[in-house]
């Protein structure tokens, strides 16, 4: 569905080979400046590669229109700084924008309450971006995405700034999303709950494309963060991971 | 019912400002004077009738359509550059398409008639936004965004140099010219007639198409640059064709009016609580609202000195610098 192939970037992200297939939930993790925001932007089409290239259902991506792309690719940023006094009914709508002309269908309108609905925003349609915490305006910004009836979701650290609660209650939402999701995530516990494959990036390289245990309990993953993961069984029998430093 | 609530207090307010605007000036005319002139139609050779008809009237017309243009402009040069303190002024394009007029009108005169400023106008705002981009692109990385910042430096810069070279040109000038592009300069209505409303109606019709036509699109830039990037925009064409759009309706108000500052700058944050920031809500609200300011600013122009007409830049610009002045004590 969506193939990088010899994908780099500048002195960013340098040779990254790997497809997605429907339906897949996939985490990107790396240390700080590993380029998985780059990663992310190249295969959103935000950015153009300086080298490789990037297919989507075997067209390469820069022979598509921005349109073309927006109407199959949704991107989320780790953070949108709209203004303040914008309704988030306006905001959630900006989904359509690629469909032009189509927010006020029926197509449209049923894109945009099936958003609010998987979101659980309704309550917050009539509120101004402002007023709105954290975790809310994640959710916001997120139905806006979904209103886009994308195929494939990319989303960069969307659990940046979230509370415990708030974290997993968006984590849980994604996860039954019905499309391809690729997401950032820097909180490396959440990463086996919520994708089955993760692509393990260091220095600009991606060093480990496997499922997401492996990933984490690899050399590779060490080598990476220099971190060992372990697996914690709770009392409730609940599995869960804990990272430690690697001591000298 | 918010739309339904404020057409009903818009119209009633416009229909005032335009009785207002016909009734008061130099020559004072009774309430029966203004209803028989009124009916008496534009072809009367009633000199009451002349007055109100081929000066009052297009007179109206002229302040409103130039503050809607160029609240319009401001409102969308504001989302466009992301800058809550973006204008047609800032930016250089009123600096330029006066150095454009007054380019014209020193050294060629009176050589395409009533559309000789417009033309020089038009022909210096577009430089003066040529000159912008070139200053935005000069030394811009690729890829990378542009920031605000550099934005706006570009546009004080141009702002700057367009300005000395209006002033120039009146220093150089002979001193009948000087003294009349001097007063031009300060801003005025005074020049309204019917032939003239084409003119800024051209100025009017293309930030109003501007406006509908890209606001969803600068809605999306609102979200951030490469939000709307994803969401299908091409936003460097984007904020191109909205300073072209921009440029050329300014032009055509600096044109007959001379450069007017503030309104666009103004508006906007004052229609924004009410309407919210999507300019899908609040872009002909400002557009209204820019007008209903204008012609206030002209009424006051004409009354706040019994036996002269102040420029109407002066008003506009004193209550400009009351509303910055509250804007800061705010924050």
């Amino acid at each position: 569905m969506l193939q990088a192939e010899g994908l780099g970037y500048e002195e960013a992200l340098a040779l990254a080979d790997f497809s997605v297939r429907a339906g897949e939930h996939i985490a990107i993790i790396g240390p700080n400046g590993a380029g998985k925001s780059t990663l992310l932007k190249l295969l959103a089409g935000l950015l153009k590669p300086s080298s490789g290239c990037v297919t989507l259902a075997s067209r390469p991506l820069h022979n598509l229109t921005r349109r073309e792309i927006a109407r199959q690719i949704a991107w989320l940023s780790q953070s949108d700084d709209v203004a303040s006094e914008f309704l988030v009914s306006d905001y959630v709508a900006l989904g359509r924008l690629p469909f032009q002309g189509t927010e006020a269908s029926a197509e449209g309108k049923a894109a945009i309450q099936t958003a609010i609905h998987h979101c659980r925003i309704s309550s917050l349609m009539v509120r101004t971006m402002g007023s709105l915490s954290g975790g809310e305006r994640q959710r916001v910004m997120l139905a806006r995405c979904l209103a886009q009836t994308p195929r494939i979701l990319l989303l960069d650290e969307p659990t940046n700034h979230l509370d415990l609660s708030a974290r997993s209650e968006l984590l849980t939402l994604l996860r039954t999303l019905p499309m391809t999701v690729l997401t950032v995530l820097h909180d490396l516990s959440l990463v086996p709950d919520f994708a089955d494959r993760t692509l393990l990036l260091r220095e600009g390289r991606l060093i480990m494309d496997d499922a997401s245990r492996k990933v984490l309990f690899s050399p590779m993953f060490e080598l990476a963060f220099n971190q060992k993961a372990h697996q914690v069984t709770l009392d409730d029998g609940h599995v869960s991971l804990l990272f430690r430093p690697i001591q000298p | 019912m918010i739309r339904k609530n404020s057409l009903c207090v818009a119209i009633p307010i416009i229909v005032g400002l335009c009785f207002l605007e016909i009734a008061l000036g130099s020559a004072s005319l009774s309430w029966q004077a203004l209803k028989a002139a009124f009916w008496a139609g534009p072809y009367s050779h009633d000199i009451a009738a002349r007055i109100i008809w081929s000066l009052r009237i297009p007179r109206f017309f002229l302040a409103f359509l130039t503050g809607a243009t160029l609240a319009g402009a401001g409102a969308l040069l504001q989302a466009a550059t992301r800058n809550p303190l973006a204008d047609p002024f800032l930016f250089g394009l009123s600096s330029g398409a006066a150095t454009g007029a007054v380019a014209v009108i020193v050294l060629c005169g009176d050589m395409l008639g009533i559309w000789t400023a417009a033309v020089g106008a038009s022909t210096g705002a577009l430089f003066a936004t040529a000159t912008l981009l070139l200053l935005i692109a000069v030394r811009r990385k690729k890829n990378r965004v542009i920031s605000t910042e550099r934005v706006l430096l570009s546009g004080l810069a141009v702002s700057f140099v367009f300005s000395t070279l209006t002033n120039l040109l009146i220093f150089w000038g002979d001193r009948n010219t000087a003294q009349s592009v001097l007063f031009w300069t300060m801003g005025s209505f005074s020049g309204g007639s019917w032939s003239a409303l084409p003119i800024v109606g051209l100025g009017f019709l293309t930030v109003l198409l501007g406006g509908l036509v890209y606001r969803r699109d600068l809605d999306a830039l609102m979200a951030g640059e490469e939000t709307a990037a994803s969401l299908g925009i091409h936003v460097q064409k984007l904020r191109l064709c909205v300073l072209v759009v921009c440029a050329f309706g300014c032009a055509m108000t600096v044109a007959l009016c001379g450069p007017i500052g503030f309104v666009g700058l103004i508006i906007p944050h004052l229609v924004r609580p009410r309407w919210g920031s999507a300019l899908k809500r609040s872009f002909l609200p400002t557009m209204v609202a820019g007008g209903m300011l204008t012609v206030l600013a002209d009424i006051l122009s004409r009354c706040l000195l019994p036996s002269q007409e102040l420029p109407v830049g002066i008003v506009i610009s004193a209550i400009g610098a009351a509303f910055l002045l509250v804007l800061l004590l705010r924050r």
